[in-house]
């Protein structure tokens, strides 16, 4: 009787695992292993990639640029390619944690803006490979919200208690932070930061709560006044409920770019670039935009997008838009110092 | 004979397995990158003491006691219906007890949050009722929800074993010489599942001091509990030794806990 | 009377409390609409999708074979470990058997988090195997206490008999000893197996490369919207559950007492 039982367990098991052998196994085919933000590819390119091209790909998700550094840097792994922002590019660069890109094999590139070439943070362009870019702002019910948007200080007002979701991301919580109060998101000062702190802390009671990506349900689901989110969440969110609109406040804000990069551990450089050449073909880069919302720095697929989107300077700003507006900087020897702010302003949720 | 040598890949396998990854932890609890070298240092352990950071700890613990009372509070008059006579079947209401611990904890509890929201099917009960809405999500009520939610059935389970074992003949013999039904229970039923009642404690307790995804998913990601620090030091801030240093303060808070239940519990062997 | 009527109540309520997220749950894995909390009428579009998603069908696979290896190693070293404590005395016997107790009483978050120290340090690549080492440290530890006492209950006359009748020790183990374990072997496969498929905290920290499990996978799902398409998954492994608890009770009908001692402990 037992002995059926024990069978009758692992027959079901050997099944399940047959079915899923079907769909794992793809012989000997070469494997690469990419790792990106969550919610940030439209899936089936990785199959049409897999189908051309014989390579299978494993994927994998991060929500921070701080938690994907964490498992870099911890070891044990072998990602080929990853999408890091600008100033942790620059710090995987200046730790030797990127591989150079053979740009012989990446043609494509020709077809990225050249606004996003030559920037501080890969000034040789050797290393990384821009995927989107965008901004940070403030995503807002007009329901709930009756008076202009223009000032990230709308985060800190009482009458708006338990409406506010802020974004769970060190270096934006404080970066809009110092912005608010004047000071360069990259400040330095010890000072300005212990400002910082002290407005983040106080703070604190009028944040409903710090989110990730899931502040897209939330906003949509009309779940908060106001929320801090990235541009392309934030396109994506008002074609899903009329009611929000997006605005970028007036002291300026952090301008990002992530990109495709290689990291050293990486075993397969080849099909890693491969990969990030096919991710820069105007049909494939088109589907991520597509999908994704965020703007784009692929010169083909921005002159098919329409007007109404590219010529919206919350969404495509110019130049001139983002005059005070700043880009990461890697903080190196301050890090830490970021570090324990973050640490110690969640550790003060009453 | 020969006999005692067949437990040696057990014993390895747990040296390599569990006891060295817990020296490694306080290794890099002990030490600090300097120069390409790790050498020793307090200042970790001693971050561990500054008070914002006891504060968290403070509030873990806080949350599980009141958390491990309510259990308690709903579990016991569970088990002791459970074993009541005037349930026939009472196999099959502890299969119901078992069975939700069968679908994944997380799924569960981010369940809550469907009902929880302002804009949640709770809400709109309430609002159907002509009741006042309540918000509790990203609260104290929340997380407090969500770990007596996950580990009543912890409580309730020992606690029924032991009622179970109970000999009922002491039990008409105390109603036969007039005891009243909550004399009965007070100097009767209650003392013989003592047992029963600290292997729960010790059960929902334990597990509620290191949660860090019940505080994450109903909590916002403000929410710190010890387990969100660490969780944190690890997975975000990649800092080793301070994560060690709370690690090890955790494991030894849970030590000196559990060793104290135990020993009022008595000598009967494991957790279980 | 009146006492049994509100016991039904209250027990009415606590399972109300127990299973409202469970109904939840399943409700929606039907709903048509993808938000959360909104109903857009009734379709089966998630299950078919579901064998679609290539990660939640990676992270089902990962998370059955995962449970299936462990289960069976942490099985097979369990019991010898449990063989060899048995016959152990005295100080080294209680070291070696509190040694079991570590993995219980260790936090899952101190487990986790150290194992990936020693992968790391020992340069195990973060992955299947890394993940499949951790379940089957935390799984022995439910085998070798299922496997104790069903030892201490074994009679070792009939074991000295086979020896004396020309039996070599393994034969006589093998025909003597294990058919009498056998209960507490399968105890803790079982537990080591659901144990295994549950488990979140471990392996979130002794896993990498893109290796994820199904509770892995919910867990950074609900940290971004839930897809209905795991509400679908759920749903038909509770049913699986279900299903197999039916199938097992009516088996079992008759031995109760094997099948609480299976129920309980998980």
């Amino acid at each position: 009787m037992k002995k059926n039982r024990i069978f009758c367990v692992l027959l079901i098991a050997a099944a399940l695992l047959a079915a899923g052998c079907g769909q794992n196994n793809a012989g000997e085919a070469e494997t690469i292993i990419v790792y990106n933000w969550g919610d940030y590819i439209d899936q089936s390119v990785l199959r049409d990639f897999e189908q051309e091209f014989g390579i299978r790909v494993i994927y994998e998700e991060f929500d921070t640029n701080e938690s994907m550094y964490a498992k870099l840097k911890a070891g044990g792994t072998a990602y080929d390619v990853a999408f890091p922002s600008d100033y942790m590019i620059k710090r995987l660069i200046d730790e030797g944690g990127l591989e150079k890109i053979n740009f012989k094999n990446i043609p494509n590139y020709s077809l990225i803006g050249d606004r996003f070439k030559n920037l501080p943070y890969d000034p040789q362009n050797e290393y990384s490979v821009p995927y989107f870019w965008g901004t940070v702002g403030i995503l807002y019910n007009k329901t709930m919200v009756d008076e202009p948007v223009d000032s990230w200080g709308i985060l800190w007002k009482e009458k708006y208690a338990k409406e506010i979701f802020m974004l769970d991301s060190q270096r934006d919580a404080i970066g809009l932070t110092l912005k608010w109060l004047g000071y360069s998101l990259n400040s330095k000062s010890d000072a300005e930061l212990a400002m910082a702190q002290a407005k983040l802390v106080e703070q604190m009671p009028l944040v409903q709560a710090y989110v990730g990506d899931e502040v897209k349900d939330k906003m949509i689901a009309g779940e908060g006044a106001l929320a801090v989110v990235w541009s392309g969440d934030a396109l994506n969110m008002m074609l899903e409920n009329e009611d929000l609109d997006f605005a970028l406040p007036q002291e300026g804000t952090n301008i990002w770019v992530d990109a495709m990069v290689i990291p050293s551990t990486s075993e397969h450089k080849e099909a890693a670039e491969k990969f990030i050449n096919f991710m820069c073909r105007t049909e494939v880069a088109a589907r991520n935009c597509e999908y994704i919302n965020y703007s784009t720095p692929h010169t083909e697929v921005l002159s098919g997008l329409p007007e109404e989107i590219t010529a919206d300077n919350r969404f495509y700003p110019g130049e001139d838009d983002l005059s005070n507006s700043e880009v990461f900087d890697d903080l190196a020897a301050m890090l830490p110092l970021y570090d324990r702010i973050w640490t110690e302003v969640k550790a003060e949720y009453q | 004979m020969k006999k005692k040598l067949i437990s040696g890949p057990y014993l390895a396998w747990m040296l390599i397995f569990s006891i060295l990854p817990l020296f490694l932890v306080v290794w890099y609890a002990l030490t600090a990158e300097s120069e390409g070298e790790r050498v020793f240092t307090l200042a970790h352990l001693s971050r561990v003491f500054e008070p914002i950071y006891l504060r968290v700890i403070w509030r873990s613990l806080r949350l599980a006691l009141i958390s491990t009372a309510f259990c308690f509070l709903l579990g016991y008059p569970v088990a002791l219906i459970l074993t009541s006579r005037h349930f026939k079947r009472h196999t099959i209401l502890v299969v119901l007890v078992v069975l939700p611990m069968w679908m994944n904890f997380l799924a569960r509890t981010y369940a809550w949050l469907t009902l929880l929201e302002k804009n949640g099917l709770i809400n709109h009960i309430l609002a159907f009722l002509h009741l006042p809405a309540m918000n509790i999500l990203y609260t104290d009520a929340a997380v407090i929800l969500g770990m007596v939610y996950n580990f009543l059935p912890f409580m309730i389970l020992p606690i029924y074993s032991t009622l179970y074992k109970i000999d009922h003949s002491l039990i008409e013999a105390a109603e036969d010489l007039g005891a009243t039904p909550l004399t009965t229970f007070r100097r009767v039923i209650f003392p013989q599942s003592l047992a029963g009642v600290l292997s729960g404690v010790i059960m929902v307790f334990m597990p509620a001091v290191t949660t860090f995804v019940i505080s994450r998913l109903l909590g916002g990601g403000q929410y710190t509990l010890i387990g969100n620090m660490i969780e944190q030091q690890f997975l975000t801030t990649y800092d080793w030794g301070f994560g060690s240093a709370l690690s090890l303060f955790l494991m030894a808070l849970l030590l000196i806990t559990g060793s104290v239940l135990m020993r009022s519990r008595g000598e009967e062997g494991g957790l279980w | 009377m009146v006492r049994s009527w509100g016991s039904r109540v209250y027990l009415a309520l606590i399972f109300l409390f127990l299973y409202a997220p469970i109904a939840v749950l399943m409700v929606f894995s039907f709903n048509s609409a993808r938000s959360r909390g909104v109903w857009g009428g009734f379709t089966l579009d998630w299950y078919a999708q579901l064998f679609q998603d290539r990660q939640i069908m990676s992270a089902l696979y990962y998370t059955l074979l995962c449970a299936l290896l462990a289960a069976v190693l942490a099985t097979a070293l369990g019991t010898v470990a449990a063989i060899g404590l048995s016959g152990m005395r005295g100080l080294p016997r209680l070291l070696a058997s509190n040694l079991a107790y570590l993995p219980m009483i260790n936090p899952d978050i101190v487990m986790g988090l150290s194992l990936m120290l020693l992968f790391i340090s020992l340069k195990i690549p973060l992955g299947f195997v890394s993940m499949l080492l951790a379940h089957i440290t935390f799984c022995l530890p439910f085998v070798i206490f299922s496997v104790l006492p069903k030892l201490k209950q074994t009679q070792t006359e009939l074991y000295d008999a086979a020896l004396d009748l020309g039996a070599t020790p393994l034969y006589a183990y093998a025909k003597v000893i294990i058919p009498q374990i056998r209960p507490g072997i399968v105890t803790g496969f079982l537990l080591a197996f659901t144990m295994s498929i549950d488990d979140f905290v471990v392996s979130f920290f002794a896993t990498g490369n893109g290796v994820t499990n199904v509770a892995i996978t919910i867990y950074s799902m609900a940290r971004r919207g839930m897809n209905p398409k795991i509400n679908a998954l759920l749903t038909i492994m509770f049913a699986g559950v279900i299903l197999l608890l039916f199938i097992a009770n009516r088996r079992l009908a008759s031995d109760t007492k094997s099948k609480q001692s299976t129920l309980f402990t998980k």
